[in-house]
């Protein structure tokens, strides 16, 4: 299906590595998200990890549309809709990025990213919208069933050298791989 | 905010009365606020938030995404090991299920590709400012709200199938396991070296 819908779209090729990198070395950025682990598990007993956010988000607002079928739901049994740690690291999340991107002039202000505007043209805001969401959507899915995202088991679970752990993040890249290869280099 | 109590003794009453989401204790609020700006703000300054760069790791020309992973994972295990050692901190090992670890690993990835952010650098990309994020992050909400409506199949059909449960690395070699994260530790540096001397960024 995607080399039938690709071509109506697909503009140029890519190069990214002509946009810049990161403005910290990543073994030091990589190292301070290590020792950050540490704290997290020292001061929170919790460890890093991003996903469950969202789910705490969609269960909090099935509780305000439909409280009897969103209670009734295995997952929302197991982990119920709370504010808590989990949410206000992802929000956190956002609040640091802003003040780092800021600090070293680095804030964007678009929705379209420029290598994406590269490949798919400058005016592709509605394919952009819905890839993205799409994206999101599959993301969110596999995360809970896989029980983690990047940085659950990416991160905090491969440390801990668990096998489920290492498992699901090499499918991640497996996954992206191919998935970025059919979307970008052919 | 107000925190409701729920009556444990009667789930129905619960069920028609408590539809404001729990909240958590303040310290673990603003524990986890602190936490979350700085890890904001290395995700940033690592260049993991930026379109091109996790693009380009899925493309395998840029290694960034890889040496900031690989790196907190070396810090992270030696760190977390002993301080476990030490009695300090709980490990928090998920279970491994392989079916449910693969596939959901491979739709993660795919999800991964297309959004070009994952859970936690989206979160970083909306806060630098690409506003596409934005959509990414409803598409959580409403992903993470298909898996709930699934998850009662999934936990009957899909975990079950290889599910080995607390399983990690040290478990299943017959050595000790200082030696073990040792080894691991030593064998993600011989990466990252290989990394440093191969890939281009």
């Amino acid at each position: 299906m995607l080399e039938l819908i690709a071509p109506i779209w697909i503009i140029g090729e890519v190069d990214p590595l002509q946009y810049p990198g990161p403005a910290w070395s990543p073994y030091i950025v990589g190292a301070l998200i290590g020792v950050l682990s540490m704290l997290t598990f020292y001061f929170s007993n919790k460890p890093l990890g991003a996903s469950n956010a969202y789910a705490r988000v969609a269960g909090s607002i099935g509780l305000q549309v439909a409280p009897g079928h969103t209670r009734s739901l295995k997952y929302f049994k197991d982990n119920p809709p709370k504010v808590g740690w989990e949410l206000m690291l992802v929000l956190a999340v956002v609040a640091g990025s802003f003040l780092a991107a800021w600090m070293g002039g680095e804030l964007t202000g678009k929705f379209l990213p420029a290598m994406w505007q590269e490949r798919f043209g400058s005016d592709s805001y509605l394919l952009r919208g819905v890839v993205a969401l799409v994206g999101g959507v599959l993301m969110a899915f596999g995360a809970r069933m896989a029980g983690g995202c990047t940085s659950g088991h990416g991160i905090s679970g491969t440390l801990q050298l668990a096998i489920g752990s290492w498992v699901s993040a090499i499918c991640f890249f497996i996954g992206g791989i191919v998935t970025a290869m059919l979307m970008y280099a052919v | 905010m107000a925190t409701i109590t729920k009556p444990k003794t009667n789930s129905d009453l619960a069920q028609a009365t408590d539809s404001q989401p729990k909240v958590a204790p303040a310290k673990a609020l603003i524990q986890g606020l602190v936490f979350g700006v700085v890890f904001g703000f290395l995700l940033q300054k690592g260049g993991v938030a930026k379109f091109h760069v996790l693009v380009g790791q899925l493309l395998l020309v840029d290694y960034t995404v890889v040496k900031v992973m690989l790196s907190a994972v070396v810090v992270g295990a030696l760190g977390i090991h002993f301080l476990h050692r030490a009695g300090l901190v709980e490990m928090h090992i998920k279970p491994t299920r392989f079916a449910s670890n693969t596939l959901g690993g491979l739709l993660f990835g795919v999800g991964f590709a297309l959004s070009a952010y994952c859970p936690g650098t989206g979160a970083a990309a909306l806060g630098q400012g690409n506003y596409d994020a934005l959509a990414m992050v409803m598409g959580m909400i409403a992903g993470s709200f298909m898996f709930a409506e699934m998850s009662g199949w999934i936990s009957r059909h899909i975990d079950p199938i290889g599910d080995r449960g607390k399983l990690t690395l040290y478990d299943l070699l017959p050595v000790n396991r200082t030696l073990v994260v040792m080894g691991s530790v030593a064998l993600l540096v011989v990466v990252l070296i290989a990394m440093e001397t191969l890939a281009t960024r």
